[in-house]
C-alpha cells in the first residue's frame, strides 16, 4: 500500500509546513521594531521664539531635522510651512546626494554641503548644476498652534504629499 | 576528475558532483536499525529536536539580550517578555526546553543502562553520551547565569566557591574563574561567551561524534541480540521485510521518531504555555542583589541529585564525593563485569541494582531541593548518598557472579 | 504494543513522581501555607498570628526542656567538652526562664489589639454624616494633597479614591491609630503617636467625627478607579514600578535631551528628586521597598494577596504597613501588578490551545504515517 503511506507522508509533511509557516510568522514579528522605538518616533518642537534666519537642528528618528524661520524677504514657496504670520522651512537635514549634513550660511541664505559642494536654497530646493539630484526631503509633520509635531502626517503635510513636493 | 555526462534530473546532477545517492543510502535508506525496539529508542532524535529548538529560540533571545549586570535582567524581563513580538514565547520555549532536555537525557541514559547499550563495542557510544551530559550541564549552568536574577547570582556564587577545594582554600582559583572577587560583569560576560558561542560549538561536535560512534557497533535492540546485519539487510532489500530483523533509518525508523516527537511536543507546549514554574523559578524574578541572600537557594532540578551528595559530609569529604559522583557514570562499562548484553529484567541482581539506583537518584533529587535544617530529611539525604556509593561499589561484584545468558 | 504501553506507563509514573517531588512537595516544605482572612479588618488576622506565636512559644518550652536533658546526658559522657556544654545548658536555661515572659507579652498585646479592634467595630456601627465629614476632611487635605511634601520618610498618598479601594473598618482604625491599624505598632515602642500620621488623633478623635469622615470618603472619594490609580494610591508612595513607568514621585515625565550636548538635564533633575525621595523612604523604613514591576511573578498571586492583606502574616516584623485594601482595591492592584509583571499572559493563554491542538493533529497524522510504514513489518 505504498500509495497510502505516500499520502500519509505528504499529509504530514504539508501539515508540518503549515506549522513551519506559523513559526516563521512569529519569527518575523520578533524582528519588528519595538513599541518603545515606534513611540519615540514623534518629536515636538516649539516654534514660538524662533529667530529669523537662524537654523535650528532637532533630532527625529535618529536623523537631524532643519527648522529654519525663513527671512521675511525670501520668496514664498509651496514648500513653506505657515505658522501664523511666519514661514518656516522644515526638512530632513541630509544632503540628497550622499547623506552628509549640509551647513547653513545665513549671509548667503543657502545650505551648503561640504562633502561634494551641493547647495540648497531656503526652501530646501537643490541649486542646479551640482551633485544633489533632488530637494531636501520634508518629513511627515503636523502644526499644533505654535508647535511642530514631527512624525505625524497633518493636513498641511498631506497637501504637500499630494502635490508631490515633499521631496 | 569524474566522467560527467548530461544529467537527466537535479538529483542526478548533484549525485555526479557530491554523491548524494551514496550519502542517502549510507545515512538514511540503507542505515540499518534493529526492528526489535520500542519508543524509548526515539529519545535520541527527541534530544536532537529539543537541541534544535533551544538553538532557534536562543537565536531570537540573543537578538535582544544584553549581557550587562545593570541591563541583563530588564533586557529579559521587560524588553523580551513585554516588548518583543513573541519574545515571551521564545523565553518560555527556551526555559522549558532547557529543563525538558535534561528529562529526556536522563530517560535516554537510564534506557542505555537498562538494556546494556554501553557494553561490548558500544563503550564509546556511552562515553561520548556522558561527555554530552557534562557539556549540556555546563551549557545549562552558564545559561542560567544570564538573566542575572537572585538565583543566577547566588548559584554562581555557591558553585564557583566549590572550586576553592575545601581545605585547599584555593580562593585565587575562585577569583580567576570569576574574573573578580564576586560574580560581576566579567563573570556574566564570560559565561555569556561560553553559553552562546563556545559550548554550542563543542556540543555540536560531540553530537556528530556520538552519532559516529553508533555506526559500527549498531544501535542496540530490546533483547540485546547480536545478529548478522548484512544478512538482515539483504533480506530487507529483497522485499522480505517481515523476516528481516532490520529496518532502514529513513523512512521507517524516522516515522516512529516523528510520532514519538509529536507526543513529546504536546507535553512540551502544554508546559510552555501553562506550567512552567519548574523551569522558570520565581526566585530568579528578583533582580540579583549581592547584599541579600534568598531564603532558599537550590540549583535547577537536574543538578539536585549531585548537589545533595555534597551536603551530608564534611567539607572536604563532600567535595571529593561530589567530584566522584560527576564521573562515576563514565566507569559503568568497566565496572559491569558481566558479558551479558540483555535487558536488566533478565539479569538477576543487576535488575534490582538498576531500580535501586533509579529510586536512589530520585530521592537524592527530592532531598537536594529541601533546606538542610530538617533532621529527618537530612538523615534521608545522608542514607541516600551513602547508598549511591554503595551501589557503585557492589556493581562489579554482582555482575561478576551474574549467570551468563545462553544465546 | 501492550509492552510499549507498559513501558510508557513506567516512564510517565517516574516523571510525574519526579515533578511532584521537586515542585509541590518541595514548595510545601519550604513555604508554610498562609491563609487569608477574606480581607476582613476586624482584628482576626492579628489574633490569629498572636495565637500561632503563643502556641509556638509553648512548643518551644518543651523543645528546650528536651534539649537540656540531652545536653545534661552528654555531660556524663567520658569525652564531653564540659565548658561548651555548660555554656549551652546555661543559654538553654535562660531561654526557658524567658519564655513565660514572652508568652505574657504576647497575650497582653493580643488583649490590646482585641480592645482596639473592638472599639473600631463600635465606631463602624455609627451612622456617618458625609456633609459633616467634609469639614473634618479638610484637615486631612493639609498633608494628603497633590504635590505633598515628604513627611518624616514618606509622602502621604492621595486619597482620591480612598472610599472605593479601602475597607471601612480599616479607614476607621487608621484615623484612630495609624500604627495600630497598619500593624507597624511594633516599630513604635515609645508610643504609636510618634508615627508620622500619629497626630491625626488630635485632629479627629471623637467616634462620631471619625464615622463622619469615613462616610464622606465613601460618598465623595469613591469614583471609578483604574488599576494604575489604585496602585499609585495604595502602593506607589513607597514602591516604584519601572516597567509601569512609575516612580515614588508618580508618572515618569517625558523629557528631551539638549541637542547640542546630548544630555537630558530635565531627566537628570527628576532622577535626583527620586533618589532623594528613595533615600528618605529607605531611612524611615530601614530598607528601600522593592520595585514591584515583576513581583507578581516572583511571589505568585496567593502570596501577594495574603501579604498585602497583612504583611505580618508572611514577613513577621516587617516595616511594611498594611494598606487596608478591600476586595475592589485588591482586585485593581493585583490587576496592575499583572499588567506590569506578566503582560503576555493573555496572549499566552490565547495561543496555547491552538499550538497544542496543532501538535495533537500532528501526532495523529504522524501515527497514521508511521503505522502505514510499519504495518507490513510484523
Amino acid at each position: 500500500m505504498s500509495s497510502r503511506r505516500d499520502f500519509m507522508g505528504m499529509a504530514l509533511g504539508g501539515f508540518t509546513a503549515l506549522g513551519g509557516i506559523g513559526a516563521l510568522m512569529a519569527m518575523k514579528k520578533t524582528w519588528d521594531p519595538l513599541p518603545s522605538v515606534k513611540a519615540a518616533g514623534f518629536t515636538t518642537v516649539d516654534l514660538a521664539g524662533a529667530e529669523e534666519n537662524v537654523l535650528v537642528v532637532e533630532k527625529w528618528r535618529g536623523k537631524p531635522i532643519f527648522v529654519l524661520k525663513k527671512p521675511k524677504d525670501s520668496k514664498p514657496n509651496d514648500r513653506d510651512i505657515l505658522v501664523g504670520e511666519d514661514r518656516f522651512h522644515v526638512s530632513i537635514g541630509l544632503c540628497t546626494h550622499l547623506g552628509c549634513i549640509p551647513a547653513y550660511d545665513g549671509g548667503k541664505e543657502k545650505f551648503m554641503c561640504a562633502c561634494h559642494g551641493g547647495e540648497f536654497d531656503t526652501a530646501g530646493i537643490n541649486l542646479p548644476g551640482l551633485p544633489p539630484p533632488t530637494p531636501l526631503e520634508i518629513p511627515p509633520f503636523k502644526i499644533d498652534g505654535t508647535k511642530l509635531v514631527l512624525g505625524e502626517a497633518g493636513p498641511e503635510y498631506k497637501k504637500m504629499l499630494d502635490a508631490h513636493i515633499v521631496a | 576528475m569524474a566522467r560527467i555526462e548530461n544529467a537527466k534530473s537535479i538529483g542526478e546532477w548533484l549525485d555526479q558532483r557530491i554523491a548524494i545517492e551514496t550519502l542517502k543510502k549510507v545515512m538514511q535508506t540503507e542505515y540499518w536499525i534493529p526492528k526489535n525496539i520500542n519508543f524509548l529508542w526515539a529519545m535520541g532524535m527527541v534530544l536532537a529536536a529539543t537541541f534544535g529548538i533551544l538553538l532557534v529560540s536562543g537565536i531570537f533571545l540573543l537578538m535582544y539580550y544584553q549581557p550587562g549586570v545593570d541591563t541583563a535582567f530588564d533586557s529579559v524581563n521587560y524588553t523580551i517578555m513585554t516588548e518583543v513580538g513573541y519574545g515571551w514565547l521564545w523565553r518560555h520555549v527556551h526555559g522549558v526546553g532547557a529543563s525538558l532536555v535534561f528529562l529526556i537525557i536522563y530517560i535516554h541514559l537510564f534506557t542505555g543502562i537498562y538494556y546494556g547499550s554501553y557494553k561490548k563495542g558500544r563503550e564509546l557510544i556511552w562515553l561520548s553520551g556522558m561527555l554530552l551530559f557534562v557539556l549540556f550541564s555546563a551549557e545549562a549552568f552558564s545559561g542560567y547565569m544570564l538573566p542575572w536574577g537572585q538565583m543566577s547570582y547566588w548559584a554562581g556564587m555557591v558553585i564557583t566557591n566549590l572550586f576553592s577545594g575545601g581545605s585547599l582554600e584555593a580562593y585565587g582559583l575562585v577569583e580567576w574563574i570569576r574574573g573578580d572577587y564576586v560574580p560581576g560583569q566579567a563573570f556574566l560576560t564570560r559565561f555569556f561567551m561560553l553559553h552562546v558561542f563556545l559550548m554550542p560549538l563543542v556540543i555540536i561536535g560531540a553530537i556528530v561524534f556520538h552519532f559516529g560512534t553508533l555506526r559500527i557497533p549498531h544501535v542496540n535492540n530490546q533483547d540485546g541480540e547480536d545478529f548478522d546485519y548484512a544478512e538482515a539487510a539483504e533480506l530487507y532489500k529483497a522485499g522480505k521485510v517481515k523476516e528481516s530483523k532490520v529496518i532502514p533509518f529513513s523512512p521507517v525508523f524516522l516515522s516512529k521518531d516523528v510520532f514519538v516527537m509529536g507526543v513529546y511536543f504536546i507535553l512540551f507546549f502544554f508546559l510552555v504555555f501553562y506550567k512552567f514554574e519548574f523551569a522558570m523559578d520565581p526566585v530568579n524574578f528578583d533582580p540579583a542583589n549581592g547584599l541579600s541572600t534568598p531564603a532558599h537557594i537550590y540549583p535547577e532540578w537536574y543538578f539536585l541529585w549531585s548537589y545533595e551528595i555534597l551536603r551530608p559530609f564534611s567539607k572536604d569529604v563532600g567535595l571529593i564525593a561530589f567530584a566522584i559522583a560527576q564521573v562515576i557514570f563514565l566507569t559503568l562499562p568497566f565496572l559491569d563485569r558481566s558479558p551479558n548484553v540483555a535487558p536488566a529484567s533478565r539479569r538477576g541482581l543487576f535488575n534490582i541494582w538498576f531500580w535501586l539506583l533509579l529510586i536512589d537518584v530520585l530521592v537524592l533529587t527530592f532531598m537536594g531541593k529541601l533546606p538542610p535544617t530538617d533532621p529527618t530529611f537530612a538523615m534521608i539525604g545522608m542514607v541516600s548518598a551513602y547508598a549511591f556509593f554503595a551501589l557503585w561499589i557492589i556493581l562489579p561484584f554482582i555482575t561478576m557472579i551474574e549467570k551468563k545468558i545462553e544465546e | 504494543m501492550n509492552k510499549e504501553l507498559k513501558i510508557f506507563g513506567v516512564v510517565a509514573f517516574f516523571t510525574l513522581l519526579l515533578y511532584w517531588g521537586v515542585e509541590p512537595f518541595a514548595h510545601s516544605q519550604m513555604h508554610k501555607h498562609v491563609e487569608g482572612h477574606d480581607l476582613k479588618y476586624t482584628g482576626i488576622s492579628e489574633s490569629t498570628i498572636l495565637d500561632h506565636e503563643i502556641s509556638d512559644l509553648k512548643t518551644e518550652t518543651e523543645t528546650v526542656k528536651e534539649k537540656i536533658v540531652t545536653l545534661k546526658d552528654e555531660l556524663t559522657q567520658p569525652d564531653a567538652n564540659k565548658t561548651a556544654l555548660d555554656t549551652a545548658i546555661e543559654t538553654a536555661n535562660n531561654r526557658l526562664a524567658a519564655i513565660p515572659n514572652d508568652i505574657k507579652k504576647a497575650e497582653e498585646l493580643k488583649a490590646v489589639k482585641a480592645k482596639f479592634w473592638g472599639e473600631v467595630l463600635e465606631v463602624a456601627k455609627l451612622n456617618g454624616d458625609a456633609t459633616a465629614g467634609e469639614a473634618s476632611f479638610a484637615m486631612c487635605g493639609g498633608c494628603h494633597m497633590d504635590g505633598a511634601a515628604n513627611m518624616g520618610g514618606v509622602t502621604p498618598p492621595s486619597l482620591e479614591h480612598a472610599g472605593k479601594i479601602y475597607d471601612k473598618n480599616y479607614l476607621i482604625a487608621l484615623i484612630k491609630d495609624p500604627a495600630m491599624a497598619s500593624n507597624v505598632d511594633h516599630k513604635y515602642p515609645n508610643g504609636t503617636i510618634t508615627h508620622p500620621m500619629g497626630s491625626v488623633s488630635s485632629m479627629v478623635s471623637a467616634p462620631q467625627d471619625i464615622a463622619n469622615v469615613v462616610a464622606y470618603l465613601q460618598e465623595k472619594k469613591a469614583g471609578h478607579v483604574t488599576p494604575r490609580e489604585a496602585y499609585k494610591e495604595a502602593c506607589g508612595r513607597c514602591h516604584a514600578n519601572r516597567y509601569g513607568k512609575l516612580t515614588q514621585l508618580g508618572e515618569l515625565p517625558k523629557t528631551k535631551s539638549n541637542i547640542k550636548t546630548g544630555k537630558d538635564i530635565d531627566r537628570m533633575k527628576y532622577d535626583q528628586k527620586v533618589a532623594e525621595e528613595e533615600a528618605a523612604i529607605a531611612a524611615y523604613m530601614g530598607k528601600l521597598p522593592p520595585d514591584l514591576s515583576i513581583m507578581i511573578r516572583a511571589r505568585g498571586e496567593h502570596f501577594m494577596h495574603t501579604f498585602i492583606e497583612n504583611p505580618q502574616s508572611q514577613l513577621k516584623g516587617t516595616a511594611m504597613p498594611r494598606t487596608g485594601l478591600n476586595h475592589e482595591g485588591m482586585e485593581k492592584v493585583i490587576e496592575f501588578l499583572e499588567e506590569t509583571g506578566d503582560p503576555s499572559k493573555p496572549a499566552r493563554e490565547m495561543a496555547g490551545p491552538w499550538v497544542i491542538l496543532f501538535f495533537v493533529i500532528f501526532t495523529i497524522l504522524a501515527y497514521l504515517w508511521k503505522s502505514s510504514l510499519w504495518r507490513d513489518l510484523h
